[in-house]
């Protein structure tokens, strides 16, 4: 198991510095990495932008169930929202849900294109495949992502603005107070970084699964749940070591 | 010319191919038959650099392609048109996307220019109302004569091509036979042809070699295959009762005439 998880991590390593190279023609890159972002990202933002709301909904909820005590003050349920969606939910848990979507799109579609011979066609054209199928994914929707993850953090504050505003659990008052409160803007910019270095594991995991894709459908059905598995711990794990490192 | 010479192929420990030696002529269609398994596609990925032989050479018109560095590989990848058994058409091209495709990446004519191109090679291979179509869309026969107007879009010295008749009925086999045949002579181009389909190799086979298990058991052409006394080619050849009755048919004219004379 640990020789085939190091010769794994070496084709992993060897695939990227193919897929790391100058394109061919960077017009044709251009238009591609255009094309992936409104794929991956744009058609991402009705997901985040659901899930988010919900779940900033949700954990507002539970602030104000559970921090009960005259020693808190009220306006706390609006500033631990606003900690909890700016430091962990926007980045790693959308990243983890995005590993979902965005990971098992990129690994069935370039497993697709591996089973149907596309990518040995672009091979023979003398194309360096792995470089122009799997470089306007990355740049593409690491270029992006910030975007996903603002968008992410603001509906998450709108999904506890609605609590406030259409039940009695908490005025908006304290909400809209409680989410001003002790605002530290490196959490932000945390959040961001983590979601640059998610957004890379997400599609380059995914596309290596695809790139290298064996038999048929069966295989590219594998390859695209291997690719969310591994996508999603190894997300789980840089963000421990980014957390230590970038807030420490 | 494409030479292949004494070209081994191993996986795993298991060899696949065993000292293969062949010609493919310049402005002849040169097939490559045999049973399913024998190793054909094998060889013929080696012959386009797709795997690596353990042993032996390949050469293109005395370029040796074991030789050549990075950027020799990519000028002779230019040269050369393949024509994939399952068409692989990019999905989200439509039919002059496809064609235009190697055009865009390669070619330093004007988007006018290419356009021309791929509506002439579209035009070429008969089908000058699918321009707009995706490959979805068009049918099997369709999608092979796209991969062929895509294959010679950028005037290949080198064609190979991988079944081009696997899942197509009998008449839309002949039609991309003779279109294939008709562009090789038409552009003096050496065409690699990976078959075991029995019209194709009586019908458009100038050079042929044989491959069993592995080994090359026979070379010929569309005329001598009648003549052949090989027994592995003959069982696989003349497997179908039809190609029996030809054969003795055949025979039995070759003997009449003898007695003539």
């Amino acid at each position: 198991m640990i020789i085939s998880s190091i010769k794994s991590f070496g084709r992993y390593c060897m695939f990227m510095t193919q897929v790391f190279r100058l394109p061919d023609k960077w017009s044709v890159f251009a238009r591609s990495m255009v094309n992936e972002i409104s794929k991956l990202g744009v058609d991402s933002i009705p997901l985040v932008i659901i899930i988010s709301i919900f779940i900033g909904a949700v954990i507002t909820i539970q602030m104000t169930i559970n921090i009960v005590s005259p020693l808190i003050p009220s306006y706390s349920t609006g500033l631990a929202t606003r900690e909890i969606l700016l430091l962990e939910f926007s980045s790693s848990i959308m990243s983890l849900i995005l590993a979902g979507k965005v990971g098992s799109n990129i690994a069935s579609e370039i497993g697709t294109m591996r089973v149907t011979e596309q990518i040995d066609a672009l091979d023979i054209m003398g194309i360096n495949s792995a470089n122009f199928i799997v470089l306007p994914k990355i740049i593409g929707f690491v270029l992006f992502v910030p975007v996903l993850c603002i968008l992410s953090m603001f509906m998450g504050l709108v999904g506890g603005w609605c609590i406030a505003e259409f039940t009695t659990m908490i005025s908006i008052e304290n909400y809209t107070f409680g989410i001003q409160s002790f605002f530290n803007e490196w959490f932000v910019w945390y959040g961001i970084i983590k979601t640059y270095f998610f957004a890379f594991i997400i599609t380059s995991v995914a596309a290596y699964y695809g790139y290298f894709v064996k038999g048929g459908a069966l295989e590219v059905g594998k390859a695209s749940t291997n690719a969310v598995v591994s996508s999603s711990i190894l997300i789980l794990l840089a963000d421990v070591v980014l957390t230590k490192l970038l807030l420490q | 010319m494409i030479e292949a010479k004494n070209v081994s192929k191993w996986f795993d420990g298991q060899r696949v191919l065993y000292d293969i030696s062949a010609n493919f002529e310049t402005g002849k269609t040169n097939l490559i038959i045999g049973q399913s398994g024998s190793g054909k596609t094998v060889f013929m990925k080696c012959l386009i650099g797709l795997l690596t032989p353990e042993e032996g050479t390949i050469s293109y018109d005395g370029r040796l392609f074991r030789e050549m560095d990075a950027k020799q590989r990519k000028q002779l990848r230019m040269e050369i048109g393949m024509l994939f058994q399952g068409s692989a058409l990019f999905d989200n091209e439509t039919v002059l996307g496809n064609v235009m495709f190697p055009l865009k990446m390669f070619s330093p004519m004007s988007k006018k220019e290419q356009l021309e191109r791929a509506r002439f090679c579209i035009s070429r291979v008969g089908l000058e109302n699918a321009d707009d179509k995706f490959p979805s869309e068009i049918s099997g026969g369709m999608q092979k004569r796209v991969a062929i107007a895509r294959a010679i879009a950028l005037n290949p010295r080198y064609l190979f091509c991988d079944e081009p008749n696997s899942g197509l009925d009998p008449k839309t086999s002949i039609l991309i036979d003779e279109l294939l045949s008709d562009i090789t002579h038409e552009y003096g181009i050496t065409t690699v042809i990976n078959t075991h389909d029995m019209n194709s190799v009586l019908g458009i086979g100038e050079n042929i070699i044989f491959i069993n298990k592995g080994h090359c058991d026979w070379t010929g052409n569309d005329r001598s295959i009648f003549r052949s006394t090989s027994k592995s080619l003959n069982d696989f050849v003349f497997a179908s009762k039809l190609f029996q009755e030809v054969k003795h048919f055949l025979e039995r004219e070759y003997e009449n005439k003898q007695d003539e004379k």
